[in-house]
């Protein structure tokens, strides 16, 4: 549980930290919390030779909440979600979501650039950010894009950011007023990925549902945003037959390995059992 | 003397803070400042840092081991493998139960992460590089996982090392994988009772391979000393005198050069009783490089790689009369092992005290048998929190009296109760030959039930199930009931020895002129207490405050001969030591009290903290007085000084007992598992201090928690050890652990000098068996005889799947 040897660089600034990721190539990674990639190093299963930390970048950091678009600055640690009131108010899935992170001391550390960046699809915050819609500002020596997160992700560790690039924050628009929301994760304890967990924001008008987004997490190789659950729901009183329409839709394109929490077709079936209770706690939350 | 000058005797008394008190812990002014001093706080010059290359195979040959890169990384001195060893015929060890081991892999590997190659570096980050480069070159052998299949005629052979001696050490081999048979009790009056019975049950019952996973991992810093020729080692061990004998009779270094530190442990239970290849490398590499050598395993190896618990299965079977008096007890066992035989047991059980396993109830007649097997997994099988297998045994007994009264349709509560010994058969010989020393289980019980409201809860139940039913809840409420009877505080020389050492304990206490002490004994607290309750026991003997007894314990060349802390031995033993020498202490106070007091020492009379002439209690001596006396003047026939020595080999071993009630509601459609209520009622005798208690049994509540609900090392086919990090392996958080409710009899040792029976792993024994009786019990109307442990989400929702109650 020793990691391998490697260089630490502290940049100050994110262009100093680009132009550090261009020149130190391949074998450099950019270090956030921490707390996905050093375990990996303890195992070394990940031996970059040099760390490039960017806790001291001010502007990866911060949540912006304006003109009907919230912005979260990469550095940006799930404590931080989590004590932010406006965010709350404004977008209350997020710090729901945040606190089945794991536990404080992970959280005080853990930032929500990292992890979304991590690829690792254990990791909460992509499949809430694909039901949100989020785009991901991704930024290198040759300059800025957005990706969305429904786009981002393309196997277990391995997303859209190119060499070089780095994550600088994820931008979405504020979810309607009223709208209702729940991200349900099933795990074994705290400090456990999920065996299956779902994110579900809708919106309620006159008694029918007209929007939904569903999105999973740790039940494939990627984050899956359930465009078809989500579907299902829409334009319907979310009776039992939407419902389970929906949570059906969810299943079917679950993928998930067996492992500790279970076999596959455990883990699937949570699936659905997350994303059913989870449309029935948004739905009483709608108004 | 003036009588009102004089405190009433219970003033007095509560003032020493001696047996009953529940004084704070005095240890933990430096744990909750982190100022504990632990294996991997040791730091001295020059010292250097040993790691393992571990294999990757459960059962493979070593073709080749190269070191040629590991040796080149800068930083790195030496790397030892096997045939380093051999010369000094330290390549194999023995183990506790009478095998040996390999201490670096010999030709062959025979368990994933099974030490190869320790590598001798400059500091922990050198040595971690050097073990990366290590290239071992294997051949694949078909690993032996499953225990059932190890007996087999084509069965891989395992142990190469062993395979002409088909004598064991516990008798005949009767395969090549077998380690024992052993058997205790009446098999053919059994097997009749059991013909005769209007009712039998018969389960397999497994209990899971597990693991004790105390926080702290295991390690030490070995520290050849060449000018004196001496051998220091600080280490994490439960025992430490045994640990300096062993390590004498196989280095051949005199016992008296042999010092054995025990510094602050992080727990132990039971992971750190025996002896692991890292302490004999460490050993070996300071002897080689005459410079100290620290060797600290991380999770993942002490997961993997150091002592297992359980890994039983259990087949029960019990016959009943029609009216539910119990009549017989079955029980044969096969036993996983793992690659070698390192168990730690007193040598003449190599099933441990397994044949407590007619528990609380007076079964007329009893077989039970084991078979000890070789399997291509880590060695081990401790006591995790546990006497000597008692755990597997209160777990198999307390699920077949589930079993059988579910067969009989009969309240669970009340098949105990009409089984029970009664309190007035004890002293109690029970069938497999078990003389239990006190009991009240009836009074035990029926506590338990009035407080836990048990008519209402079962009421509740019969109305959830019709809920359940109507389609109007998802959730099974299940009512567990355990009643254990433990057996611990090993134990009497005459049966119970390790490796030959007889298993009695001691204390040596120094009475301070100024009339304040100290206390040295042969255990080792790895997070018990000993440093408050000792002084505790010593208080109400000598009637000097707790407070100004100080206890030093786990250096070998301080502290008197003694066995160690595990099977909650320590109070029934060292405990009683403690108060024999206190006694000893207040024998010879009393003859300095009648000098003093110018009378006869038959006319003083002992109260509290003086002694008083008979009738005159305004003529006294306290102990305090009487400290100084013996240093400062000159007694005829009585030599100066205040000390005292006792070895005490306990007549028996003790039996606490508990009535442990669980309520649980299960999730059928997830498989989760909420408890809702654990009320754990413990009978340890006297109580020394309630509050330490009472921390006692919320830990091991929460260990039997983890164990029941989600605690597995399990393999895969190629010999893989699955979820060996805490990853998957379930350590219980703050957050899943329910609020306990403790309540306590009372029922004194007649042997104990003090009545004290010993606590610290009931509720382990009885916490186990009442978690699983419980999610048992929310399905037992559907049909459910018994479902394996752990109840992880997932078996439960496979348990209601195959019961068709998932929807
Ligand atoms: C015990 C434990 C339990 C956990 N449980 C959970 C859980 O239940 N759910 C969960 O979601 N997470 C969990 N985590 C992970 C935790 O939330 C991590 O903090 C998070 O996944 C990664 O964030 P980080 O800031 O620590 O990133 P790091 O570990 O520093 O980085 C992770 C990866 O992202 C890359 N990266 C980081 N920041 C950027 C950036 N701005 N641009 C580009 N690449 C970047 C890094 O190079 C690295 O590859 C757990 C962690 C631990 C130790």
């Amino acid at each position: 549980m020793i990691p391998g040897s490697f260089d630490y660089h502290r940049p100050a600034s994110l262009d100093a930290a680009i132009s550090l990721l261009a020149s130190l190539g391949e074998e450099a990674r950019v270090v956030a919390g921490g707390h996905s990639l050093i375990p990996m190093m303890k195992l070394r299963m990940a031996v970059p030779e040099h760390l490039i930390d960017l806790q001291d970048i001010d502007d990866l950091k911060g949540i912006a909440i304006n003109a009907g678009t919230i912005t979260i600055g990469a550095m940006t640690t799930q404590a931080e979600l989590i004590a932010s009131a406006e965010l709350e108010s404004a977008c209350p899935i997020i710090k729901e979501t945040a606190l089945l992170i794991a536990d404080p001391q992970v959280r005080n550390v853990g930032t929500i650039g990292g992890n979304v960046a991590n690829g690792d699809p254990g990791n909460d915050m992509p499949a809430l950010m694909q039901a949100l819609d989020a785009q991901y500002v991704l930024q290198g020596s040759g300059g800025s894009r957005e990706v969305s997160a429904r786009d981002f992700y393309e196997a277990a560790y391995f997303t859209a950011i190119e060499d070089g690039e780095i994550l600088t924050a994820v931008r979405f628009a504020t979810p309607a007023a009223g709208h209702g929301y729940a991200y349900f994760k099933q795990k074994r304890k705290i400090g456990d990925y999920a065996t299956a967990a779902a994110a579900v924001i809708l919106t309620i008008d006159g008694g029918t549902c007209s929007s939904a987004s569903i999105a999973l997490t740790n039940v494939g190789d990627t984050p899956l945003f359930a465009q078809a659950a989500g579907e299902a729901l829409i334009g319907s009183s979310l009776d039992q037959g939407a419902v389970a329409a929906a949570v059906e839709a969810a299943k079917a394109i679950t993928d998930p390995v067996a492992d500790g929490r279970g076999p596959a077709g455990f883990r699937t079936h949570i699936a659905g059992v997350m994303v059913g209770r989870a449309i029935a706690c948004a739905a009483e939350r709608a108004n | 003397m003036n009588d009102q000058t004089i405190p009433p005797a219970a003033e007095r008394a509560a003032a020493l803070q001696g047996l009953g008190s529940s004084r704070k812990r005095v240890e933990d002014a430096r744990f909750t400042q982190g100022k504990g001093n632990y294996v991997d706080d040791i730091k001295l010059p020059g010292m250097l840092f040993g790691d393992f290359a571990r294999s990757s195979h459960g059962h493979a040959r070593i073709k080749s081991i190269n070191k040629e890169a590991a040796l080149a990384v800068p930083g790195v001195i030496a790397v030892l493998t096997a045939e380093d060893l051999k010369p000094l015929n330290l390549h194999y060890m023995p183990t506790l139960a009478g095998d040996v081991q390999a201490v670096l892999a010999d030709e062959k590997v025979l368990f994933q992460n099974q030490e190869i190659a320790f590598v001798v570096a400059e500091d922990r980050y050198a040595a971690a590089d050097g073990v990366e480069l290590i290239e071992v070159e294997y051949e694949e052998l078909p690993a032996l996982v499953d225990p059932f299949k190890a007996m087999d005629d084509d069965a891989p052979l395992l142990r190469e090392d062993i395979k002409d001696k088909m004598d064991g050490a516990h008798g005949p081999r009767k395969h090549y994988n077998h380690i024992f048979y052993w058997e205790e009790g009446d098999k053919e009056g059994t097997d009749k009772a059991l013909a005769e019975s209007d009712v039998v049950v018969e389960e397999l019952i497994t209990y899971p391979r597990c693991h004790p996973s105390p926080i702290e991992t295991c390690g030490c810093v070995a520290s050849m000393d060449k000018i004196n020729g001496k051998l220091t080692i600080w280490g994490t061990f439960q025992a430490p005198h045994a640990v300096r004998t062993v390590a004498s009779l196989i280095t051949n270094i005199a016992e008296h050069n042999i010092r054995i530190v025990s510094p602050d442990i992080g727990g132990g239970f039971g992971n750190k009783v025996g002896v692991y290849p890292g302490y004999i490398c460490a050993a070996v590499a300071s002897i080689v490089t005459g410079v100290p050598v620290k060797w600290i395993e991380d999770k993942i190896e002490n997961l993997t790689a150091t002592a297992f618990a359980r890994d039983y299965h259990m087949t029960g079977k019990i016959g009943a009369t029609k009216d539910g008096k119990i009549t017989a007890l079955s029980c044969n066992v096969l036993a996983d092992h793992g690659a070698f035989d390192a168990c730690a047991d007193p040598t003449q059980f190599p099933a441990g005290f397994f044949s407590i396993c007619t528990g609380s109830y007076d079964i007329p007649v009893a077989h039970c048998g084991v078979d000890g097997v070789y399997t291509n997994k880590a060695p081990g099988g401790v006591a995790y929190r546990c006497s000597f297998r008692v755990t597997e045994a209160a777990y198999m007994i307390e699920r077949m009296i589930d079993i059988l009264a579910r067969k009989m349709d009969m309240d669970p509560a009340e098949l105990r109760m009409k089984n029970f010994i009664k309190k007035e058969q004890f002293p109690y010989t029970s069938a497999l030959g078990w003389e239990y020393d006190s009991g009240d289980y009836h009074t035990a019980m029926e506590k338990a039930m009035e407080t836990v409201g048990y008519k209402a809860l079962r009421a509740e139940q019969v109305e959830n199930r019709a809920a359940f039913a109507r389609g109007e809840t998802r959730a099974l409420m299940g009512v567990g009931v355990a009643f254990f009877t433990e057996i611990v505080g090993a134990g009497p020389v005459k049966n119970c020895d390790i490796l030959g050492l007889g298993m009695f304990d001691s204390c040596e206490i120094r009475i301070h002129p100024t009339g304040s002490a100290i206390a040295r004994v042969g255990t080792i607290s790895q997070g018990q207490g000993h440093a408050t309750t000792f002084p505790q026991i010593l208080a109400s003997e000598i009637g000097l405050p707790a407070e100004d007894i100080t206890v030093e314990e786990g250096d070998t060349d301080t502290a008197p001969y003694g066995l160690g802390t595990y099977g909650s031995r320590t109070t029934p033993v060292a405990g009683a030591a403690a108060a024999m020498a206190g006694r000893k202490i207040r024998a010879k106070a009393q003859m300095i009290a009648a000098y003093l007091l110018e009378v006869h020492d038959g006319d003083l009379e002992w109260d509290v903290d003086r002694f008083q002439v008979k009738g005159n209690p305004e003529k006294f001596k306290t102990m305090k007085e009487l400290a100084f006396a013996a240093y400062s003047q000159a007694i005829p026939g009585i030599e100066p000084g205040l000390e005292a020595v006792s070895y005490y080999d306990p007549p028996n071993m003790t039996y606490p007992f508990g009535a442990y009630i669980c309520v649980v509601d299960v999730d059928v459609d997830t498989g989760v598992v909420d408890v809702r209520r654990f009320y754990a009622l413990d009978d340890c005798g006297t109580r020394i201090n309630p509050m330490i208690i009472e921390g006692q049994v919320h830990g091991g509540l929460t260990e039997a928690l983890a164990i029941a609900m989600g605690q597995e090392i399990s393999y895969d086919a190629m010999g893989n050890v699955k979820g060996g990090s805490l990853m998957d392996y379930y350590l219980p958080t703050a957050v899943e652990t329910p609020v306990w409710e403790t309540d306590h009899t009372v029922t004194p040792s007649p042997h104990h000098p003090i009545g004290a029976k010993g606590v610290g792993e009931s509720p382990n024994v009885g916490g186990v068996p009442a978690f699983s009786n419980a999610v048992n019990d929310a399905f037992a109307h559907l049909g459910l005889t018994h479902t394996q442990m752990p109840h992880d989400h997932w078996r439960v929702w496979q348990t209601a799947q195959r019961l068709g109650v998932t929807g």
